[in-house]
């Protein structure tokens, strides 16, 4: 009983100093950069051996309420200038927000287009299957912006919390179309198809990024911070079809 | 001791959504036209649900109680799996099921025109796929303890089947027939998961109170505070009326 409770315990010990020799690093961005993030994040890992990059993925106004909430984040990388403003307001933000990177917005639809959508007048259509994102986050905000840059009052049939949940039901072919980001396009292969919008009527996304005071790594946020704004970092995004700030 | 932990485990988050409560502004906050087409869609459709919970519900559980067929227990899990599957999940299958390229939503569109995502009645149904199940086992329940020698002898004094059913069996249930109700509306109204996923998000056709809740959670805290408020009263009446009632039956 005594062999069994040491052993226990110094099996329990010997795995509590595994974690401990990691230095984790909270990331919360945007779900549009859901795929470059984590490759930046497999890169930044690699580099820098010990740190563990934990990426938390949602729309950028949720990871904003999380954060005023007072989650403990390192760093933050919303879609829009707003959101990090709250941030900043807010007294988190440990020395300037800085621009990383830009998108364009654009029409997905599901491979094949069979439903024939040819561009943003066809949103007005009301037989057609039409989704956006929900008006709080940037893709949804810029996505109105751009149809009424059109002049177009979209049928719309659903309003998704995120471009990842409505680049989600547009590839399931659940939806004729939506506006999503060209990077999303990009990720999602030959399932979805990319219609561009017109150059006077889209409107680009332009992505700050942050160190934040109240996560538990703050140091290795830097760090962090740095690698994105890198050589090797932006050659990722672009790689991603983001293009530079 | 861990009794008044366990007790803490409830009260805590209330103390938590009664402390953020703008108590002043509640009338104006409640009376928005989101909040407004959020609770009347809220309503309709769960009350939908239900109706339909009980009618297909209440002969599917006299079948499992009281009929012999091979397979019972597997339909019996069957009934029961949205009770303990995700919602999300349960969307999701009611979307590859049911959807515009679902096993069965395709043919009945191409045949039909019909289709149900995006669409109120879409909410119906994916509120009674996760609700449904309360009435099918609390009624099946009640059936079960129902002594039948009151249903023979209503049969050897003359009555039909049918008039067996309205005049003895269902009055004899009916408590927990009601409760069976009771507990489908209101987990027909709290419902989420399934219906963003299946039914999609637009004030005024899909969007319930909970939905309303999780996207005024990101652009207006204080009326996401004040509807959540609602539903707590809702359902708290909903369970004080229950009372006994709701452990004898389960």
């Amino acid at each position: 009983m005594y062999r069994l409770t040491v052993t226990t315990l110094v099996a329990l010990g010997l795995v509590a100093c595994g974690g401990a020799g990691d230095d984790e690093v909270l990331v919360s961005a945007a779900a549009s950069l859901s795929d470059a993030f984590a490759d930046i994040e497999s890169a930044f890992e690699i580099i820098n051996p010990g740190v563990d990059v934990v990426l938390n993925l949602a729309s950028s106004s949720a990871l904003r309420e999380q954060i005023l909430e007072g989650a403990p984040i390192d760093v933050f990388a919303p879609a829009n200038a707003s959101n990090m403003d709250q941030v900043v307001a807010g007294g988190d933000v440990l020395g300037e927000p800085e621009l990383f990177a830009r998108n364009l917005l654009q029409i997905a639809v599901p491979a094949g287009n069979l439903a024939g959508v040819t561009g943003l007048g066809d949103f007005a259509d009301e037989e057609l299957l039409i989704g956006l994102c929900a008006e709080e986050v940037p893709c949804g905000d810029l996505g109105r912006q751009a149809l009424a840059n059109a002049g177009v009052t979209a049928a719309i049939d659903t309003v998704e919390p995120d471009v990842r949940a409505l680049l989600t039901k547009i590839e399931a072919g659940e939806l004729d179309a939506g506006i999503t980001y060209v990077t999303d396009v990009l990720a999602a292969g030959g399932t979805v198809e990319g219609i561009d919008i017109a150059e006077g009527v889209n409107v680009g996304a332009t992505y700050p990024i942050a160190v934040l005071g109240n996560g538990p790594n703050p140091g290795a946020g830097v760090v962090f911070v740095a690698f994105v704004l890198s050589e090797q970092g932006q050659a990722i995004l672009a790689s991603y079809g983001f293009s530079s700030p | 001791m861990l009794g008044c932990l366990g007790l803490i485990v409830f009260i805590v988050p209330l103390i938590g959504l009664l402390s953020r409560t703008p108590w002043a502004r509640l009338p104006e906050l409640l009376s928005g036209d989101v909040v407004a087409d959020a609770l009347r869609l809220s309503l309709v459709t769960s009350l939908a649900a239900t109706t339909i919970a009980a009618v297909l519900g209440v002969p599917l559980a006299w079948l499992l109680a009281r009929v012999e067929f091979p397979g019972r227990s597997i339909v019996r899990g069957l009934v029961t799996l949205p009770l303990v599957l995700p919602p999300v999940v349960g969307g999701a299958a009611l979307l590859f099921a049911l959807g515009r390229r679902g096993v069965i939503g395709e043919p009945l569109d191409r045949a039909t025109g019909l289709l149900l995502p995006f669409s109120t009645w879409g909410v119906v149904v994916a509120t009674t796929f996760v609700a449904m199940p309360f009435l099918v086992i609390t009624v099946e329940g009640a059936l079960g303890n129902v002594d039948q020698r009151y249903e023979g002898a209503a049969a050897t004094l003359g009555a039909g089947r049918w008039t067996i059913l309205r005049r003895v069996t269902l009055p004899m249930i009916a408590p927990s027939l009601v409760a069976g109700l009771v507990l489908t509306w209101a987990r027909a109204l709290g419902e989420f998961g399934a219906t963003i996923t299946f039914a999609g998000n637009l004030q005024g056709r899909t969007q319930t109170l909970p939905l309303a809740v999780f996207v005024a959670l990101e652009s207006d805290r204080d009326t996401a505070v004040a509807v959540s408020l609602v539903m707590v009263a809702v359902s708290l009446i909903v369970l004080v009326a229950l009372r006994d009632r709701w452990w004898k039956p389960l």
